[in-house]
C-alpha cells in the first residue's frame, strides 16, 4: 500500500514536473530540431514562427526570440532577389522582442551586426557609411558585454575575409583572426543545449580556407 | 489497489492522449488573395502554422476553450480573433488590411530625383559625382549628365528645362545658398563652392517641387550635409592646381565631431603648361578655409556647424574686339564667407523639428579696363562702345535667413508639415564709369509660411498637397502658390506620378535698382512622370509643360525693370536609363532631353528661344571598377544640338535665329586606389575633351567694327582651352575612404 502511494506520488509528480520542465525545453529542442533540417524559405519561415510563437507564449525567455531572429535573418541569404529590407524590419522587431528582455546580450548584438551587414548587401554603395558603421558598432558592444563570446571573432574574421588585401583583408589578415575564431570556440562552455552555438565548424571551415 | 493504482494511472495517460482539435482557416488581402507566409499563432501557446501559397493554414493543438488567434504577416497589420476549441475542428479566417510601410508604398517624388540612403532610389550620390568623368568633381557639372539640365559652358548655374540660371536655387539642410557658385567671369564657367564629399544626399528636383520651397521657377537642388563621420582622419590632398589638408576627428562617444580644412588653389603652373585662349595675367588662386562642428543631441537629435570662409582672384586680358591694337581687362577680386546652423530633432510622438539659420557675405571688386597696346588704362575716348568697358564695380551682397519646419508623422506613412522662413538680403553696389557713378542699396525681407501633407489612400496611392505663402517687403507684393503631387504605383517598383504647382519668384534684384513694386513672377508646372527604380536599375520618363505666366521685362537699353508682362513656355519630354547589374563592375546611364522652349523676357524684341537653350540633350555616363587591381576608368559623352546666339547683323525680328554648331565632347578620368606613405590615397588623373572637339558656346561681336561685307565682326566663343587635364593624389589616415569605391563595386 504505502510502496504503492510512494510510487503513485512519484508518479505523478515525475510527469508534472516532466511537463512542466519540459514544455519550454521540449518545444525549443523539437524547434531546434527543426531548424536544423531547413533548406527552404517557406521551412525557415515557418521556424522563425513557431520560435515567434514559443517567446511570445513564455514571455520571459530571449532564446526563442533570437531564434525566431536567425531563422527569419537566414531567409534573406536564400533567394537573391528576397526584399532584405522587408526581412531586416522583422528581424530587429524579433532582436528588439529580446533586447526587452535581455539588453546586454552579446548574442543579440552579434544579431544586430548580421542583420546590417544583410541591409548594406541592398546597395552597399551608398549604404556602407550608415550600416557599415551600425555593424561594426554592434560587435564592439558585443565585445564590451562579453568578450569570452566567440561568434564576435568568427563575424570578424568573416568581414576582414571579404575585404579585399588592399584595405587590410583577404586571406592573409583574415587567419589570424579565424585562429583565434577557433580558439575562442574551443574555449567556449555552452551556457545550455538551448544556446546558440553555431560557427565553429564554419570558422574551421574557413581557416582551412585561409590555409589554402 | 493495484486496480486504483492503472486507473489512476489511466486517467493522467488519458489527460495526456486527449483528443486533438484541428484548427483550420484562411488569410487574405482585403480584395480577396490569398496571402503565404503569414504566421498563425494561438496565443500564449506553441501552437500554431504558417500559410501556403493559396493562404490556407492547419495545425493541431491540445488546448481547449476560448483562445486568441492571430495572423501577422509584415507589411500588414496584424489581426486577432477569438477562437472557441472543443470540437473536432475550429475555423479561424483572416482579412488582414495593408500596414503601409516606406518599403512598399508608392513614393511621392514631386519631380525629384534623390539619391539618399533610405531610399533605395539612388541616382546620384556623393561617389558618383567624383567619379563622373568631365564633372571634375563638381556636383552641378555632375547633375548635367541628367536629364532636364542644359550645357552651358559659358556660364555657371543650373539652367533647367528652358529656365535661366537665376530660376533654381541651391539649399544646403534647408537654407538657401546665396553664392553657391565662384564669382561670374564674362565667358567661363565657375564651379561651384563646395566639395560633393560634404553631403550625403542629394534631392535634384526639375520641377513640381514641393510647399517647403520657394523662389525658384525653375527647380531646386536640395543638398543634405553628412552627419558625425566613422572615425578621426586626417588628409591632404596635392596637385599641380591646388594643395589642401585637413582633419576631422571625433569624440570617443561618437556624439560629437570637428573639423578643419585648408586649401590653396593656384592655376599659374597649370596655365603655363597647358595654353589658354585669354591671357591670364593674373591666374586665378584662392584660399579656402572651412571647419564643421556636429553634435548629437537627445532622441537621435543632431546640431550641425559649418562655416566657410574663401578668398580668390584672378585677372584676365582679351584682344579687344572693338578696336586693333587694344586689350579688355577683367580683374576680380573675391571674398565669400557662409555660415550654415541646423538643428534636426526628433521630438517624440511622431513630431520632429527642423531648424536652420544661415548667413552668408559676398565682396566682389571688379574692374574692367580697356587698355592700349602698353597696358595702360585707355582714357576717355568719347565712343561709348570703349569708355562703357572701363568700370569698376564693388558689390556686396548679405543674407540673413531663419527656416523653421515641424513635421508630425500620423499613422503609418501620413504626415503633416508645416514651417516658415525669413530672408533678409542686403544687395549693395557702387557702379562708376567715365560717364556716371552708380551707387545702389536694395534690401529685400521675404518671409514665407507653408504646409503639406502626405496622405496614403493606400500602399498603391498617394497625394501630397501642399500649399505656401510668400510676402516680399521690396515689391510689396503677396502670394498664395498652390502644389500637389499624386503617385500611384502601378507594380513594385514601376509608378506613375503627376505634379502640379504655381511658383513664384520674385523678379531679380539686380533689375530693381530703380523702380520695385512689380509683381512676382511665374510659372506653373504640369508633369507627369513614369518610373521604374530598383537598386540595380532606374528608369525615368517624363513629360512637363511649364507655363510661363508672368517674367520680367527690361528696357532695351538699360538694365532697369519696367514690367512683369514677360512670357513663355517650356515643353518637352525626357528619358533616363541607369544599369549597374547587367555587366559586372559596370555602371553607366544614359539621359536625353527633348525640349521646346520660347519665351518674351528682359529685353528680347520678339517672342524667341533662349540662348541658354538647345532643342536635345544626352550624355552618356560609363564608369568601370576593377575591385583586384583597385582602379577604375570613367567615360562620359555628352552631346547638346545648336543653341540660339544673338546676331546684331540680323534685324530684330530675327532675334536669336542663329543657331550655333552641333556640342559634342568626351572625357576621360581614372582612379587607382592603393596605398602611399600608409595612407589610403586615391591617384586620380582626368582628361576633359578627349578627342580635341571644338566646342563653340556662343558669338560675341564687335559693336563697331565690320567686315569687307559691311557685318560685325564675330568671335566664337569657347572654353578657355580646348582640352582639360587633371591629376591629382589625396591621402587619408584614418578612415578608409577608399572602401567606398571596393562597395560600390561588390
Amino acid at each position: 500500500m504505502k510502496k504503492g502511494l510512494i510510487l503513485m506520488f512519484v508518479l505523478i509528480t515525475g510527469m508534472l514536473s516532466a511537463q512542466e520542465m519540459s514544455k519550454y525545453e521540449a518545444g525549443m529542442t523539437k524547434a531546434l530540431a527543426k531548424m536544423k533540417t531547413d533548406s527552404t524559405i517557406a521551412d525557415y519561415t515557418a521556424t522563425s514562427a513557431l520560435f515567434e510563437r514559443i517567446g511570445d507564449a513564455e514571455k520571459d525567455k530571449w532564446l526563442p526570440y533570437y531564434y525566431a531572429a536567425y531563422t527569419n535573418y537566414m531567409t534573406g541569404w536564400m533567394d537573391e532577389k528576397a526584399d532584405k529590407d522587408k526581412i531586416a524590419e522583422k528581424s530587429i522587431q524579433l532582436i528588439e522582442k529580446a533586447e526587452a528582455l535581455d539588453p546586454k546580450n552579446a548574442e543579440l548584438f552579434c544579431m544586430r551586426n548580421m542583420v546590417a551587414v544583410q541591409q548594406m548587401m541592398v546597395d552597399p554603395s551608398s549604404r556602407w557609411m550608415s550600416y557599415g558603421r551600425k555593424a561594426s558598432k554592434a560587435l564592439e558592444q558585443a565585445k564590451d558585454v562579453d568578450p569570452n563570446n566567440p561568434r564576435i571573432y568568427y563575424l570578424e574574421a568573416q568581414s576582414t575575409f571579404n575585404t579585399p588585401e588592399a584595405f587590410g583583408g583577404g586571406k592573409k589578415a583574415a587567419k589570424p583572426k579565424f585562429e583565434k575564431a577557433v580558439e575562442m570556440y574551443a574555449a567556449f562552455k555552452l551556457p545550455s543545449t538551448l544556446h546558440p552555438d553555431w560557427g565553429k565548424e564554419e570558422a574551421t571551415k574557413m581557416l582551412e580556407e585561409c590555409n589554402k | 489497489m493495484k486496480k486504483s493504482i492503472i486507473l489512476l494511472l489511466l486517467l493522467f495517460v488519458g489527460i495526456s492522449v486527449n483528443s486533438q482539435i484541428l484548427v483550420r482557416g484562411t488569410v487574405k488581402d482585403n480584395k480577396g488573395k490569398p496571402i503565404k507566409l503569414a504566421s498563425i499563432t494561438l496565443i500564449d501557446t506553441y501552437d500554431g502554422a504558417t500559410s501556403d501559397s493559396l493562404g490556407k493554414f492547419s495545425f493541431k493543438t491540445y488546448d481547449k476553450g476560448e483562445y486568441a488567434i492571430s495572423a501577422s504577416l509584415i507589411g500588414y497589420r496584424t489581426q486577432t480573433i477569438k477562437i472557441l476549441l472543443e470540437k473536432d475542428t475550429a475555423v479561424a479566417n483572416f482579412i488582414l488590411k495593408d500596414d503601409i510601410t516606406e518599403l512598399d508604398a508608392v513614393t511621392i517624388t514631386a519631380g525629384s530625383f534623390e539619391a539618399n540612403d533610405k531610399k533605395r532610389a539612388t541616382v546620384l550620390n556623393p561617389l558618383d559625382i567624383v567619379t563622373t568623368a568631365g564633372a571634375g568633381a563638381d556636383i552641378s557639372s555632375a547633375l548635367q549628365t541628367l536629364p532636364g539640365a542644359q550645357r552651358v559652358g559659358e556660364q555657371e548655374g543650373l539652367f533647367i528645362r528652358g529656365g535661366s540660371a537665376e530660376e533654381s536655387k541651391i539649399i544646403i539642410d534647408g537654407a538657401v545658398v546665396n553664392n553657391f557658385f565662384f564669382s561670374s567671369v564674362p565667358g567661363i564657367q565657375q564651379r561651384g563652392r563646395f566639395s560633393p564629399f560634404l553631403f550625403s544626399s542629394t534631392a535634384f528636383s526639375t520641377g513640381g517641387y514641393s510647399a517647403l520651397y520657394g523662389q525658384a521657377l525653375s527647380a531646386v537642388l536640395n543638398l543634405e550635409s553628412i552627419d558625425i563621420p566613422d572615425a578621426s582622419e586626417v588628409q591632404f590632398g596635392i596637385s599641380p592646381i591646388f594643395t589642401n589638408a585637413g582633419f576631422q576627428k571625433v569624440a570617443k562617444s561618437k556624439k560629437a565631431s570637428f573639423g578643419m580644412s585648408y586649401s590653396y588653389t593656384n592655376l599659374e603652373l597649370y596655365m603655363k603648361l597647358i595654353p589658354q585662349g585669354p591671357d591670364f595675367f593674373r591666374p586665378p588662386t584662392s584660399h579656402n578655409l572651412d571647419a564643421n562642428f556636429r553634435m548629437k543631441t537627445f532622441k537621435n537629435g543632431m546640431v550641425k556647424v559649418y562655416g566657410y570662409l574663401n578668398t580668390s582672384r584672378l585677372g584676365l586680358k582679351n584682344n579687344s574686339f572693338d578696336s586693333v591694337g587694344l586689350y579688355n581687362q577683367f580683374k576680380l577680386n573675391n571674398v565669400n564667407c557662409f555660415v550654415n546652423v541646423s538643428w534636426r530633432q526628433p521630438l517624440g510622438k511622431g513630431w520632429k523639428l527642423f531648424a536652420v539659420t544661415s548667413y552668408s557675405d559676398n565682396v566682389d571688386n571688379i574692374r574692367g579696363e580697356v587698355q592700349d597696346k602698353d597696358y595702360n588704362r585707355l582714357p576717355i575716348t568719347g565712343i561709348a562702345a570703349l569708355d562703357n568697358k572701363s568700370f569698376d564695380i564693388d558689390a556686396n551682397k548679405s543674407m540673413l535667413q531663419f527656416r523653421t519646419v515641424v513635421e508630425k508623422k500620423i499613422k503609418g506613412l501620413n504626415a503633416i508639415r508645416f514651417g516658415g522662413e525669413t530672408w533678409r538680403n542686403e544687395d549693395r553696389s557702387n557702379f562708376k564709369f567715365y560717364y556716371a557713378n552708380f551707387k545702389t542699396f536694395v534690401p529685400e525681407t521675404y518671409s514665407a509660411g507653408f504646409v503639406e501633407s502626405d496622405i496614403f489612400i493606400s500602399k498603391k496611392l498617394a497625394f501630397r498637397p501642399g500649399l505656401r505663402y510668400e510676402y516680399s517687403a521690396l515689391t510689396q507684393k503677396a502670394n498664395i502658390a498652390p502644389r500637389g503631387s499624386i503617385s500611384y504605383l502601378l507594380a513594385k517598383p514601376t509608378q506613375i506620378s503627376f505634379d502640379y504647382g504655381i511658383f513664384y519668384q520674385t523678379p531679380d534684384r539686380k533689375y530693381l535698382t530703380q523702380q520695385s513694386n512689380f509683381d512676382f513672377t511665374r510659372a506653373d508646372h504640369y508633369i507627369l512622370t513614369f518610373q521604374h527604380f530598383t537598386k540595380d536599375y532606374t528608369f525615368r520618363a517624363q513629360v512637363f509643360d511649364k507655363e510661363y505666366k508672368s517674367l520680367l521685362k527690361t528696357d532695351s537699353t538699360n538694365q532697369f525693370a519696367v514690367s512683369t508682362d514677360g512670357y513663355g513656355y517650356a515643353r518637352g519630354i525626357e528619358i533616363f536609363w541607369r544599369d549597374k547589374k547587367t555587366i559586372k563592375g559596370l555602371d553607366y546611364w544614359i539621359s536625353y532631353s527633348y525640349l521646346d522652349t520660347k519665351r518674351n523676357y528682359l529685353n528680347f524684341p520678339i517672342y524667341a528661344q533662349p540662348n541658354f537653350a538647345a532643342n536635345h540633350t544626352g550624355s552618356v555616363v560609363i564608369k568601370k571598377f576593377w575591385s583586384k587591381k583597385m582602379f577604375g576608368i570613367n567615360w562620359s559623352y555628352n552631346w547638346a544640338t545648336g543653341r540660339p546666339y544673338y546676331n546684331p547683323n540680323k534685324p530684330s525680328e530675327q532675334y536669336l535665329s542663329d543657331r550655333t554648331k552641333f556640342y559634342s565632347t568626351n572625357n576621360f578620368s581614372f582612379n587607382w586606389i592603393t596605398k602611399v606613405m600608409k595612407s589610403n590615397a586615391v591617384f586620380v588623373v582626368g582628361i576633359n575633351n578627349v578627342f580635341n572637339q571644338k566646342q563653340v558656346f556662343g558669338y560675341t561681336y564687335s559693336s563697331r567694327i565690320k567686315d569687307d561685307a559691311g557685318l560685325f565682326l564675330k568671335q566664337a566663343v569657347g572654353p578657355p582651352a580646348s582640352m582639360g587635364f587633371f591629376i591629382g593624389l589625396f591621402m587619408s589616415w584614418g578612415v578608409d575612404r577608399t572602401q567606398q569605391s571596393i562597395n560600390n563595386n561588390l
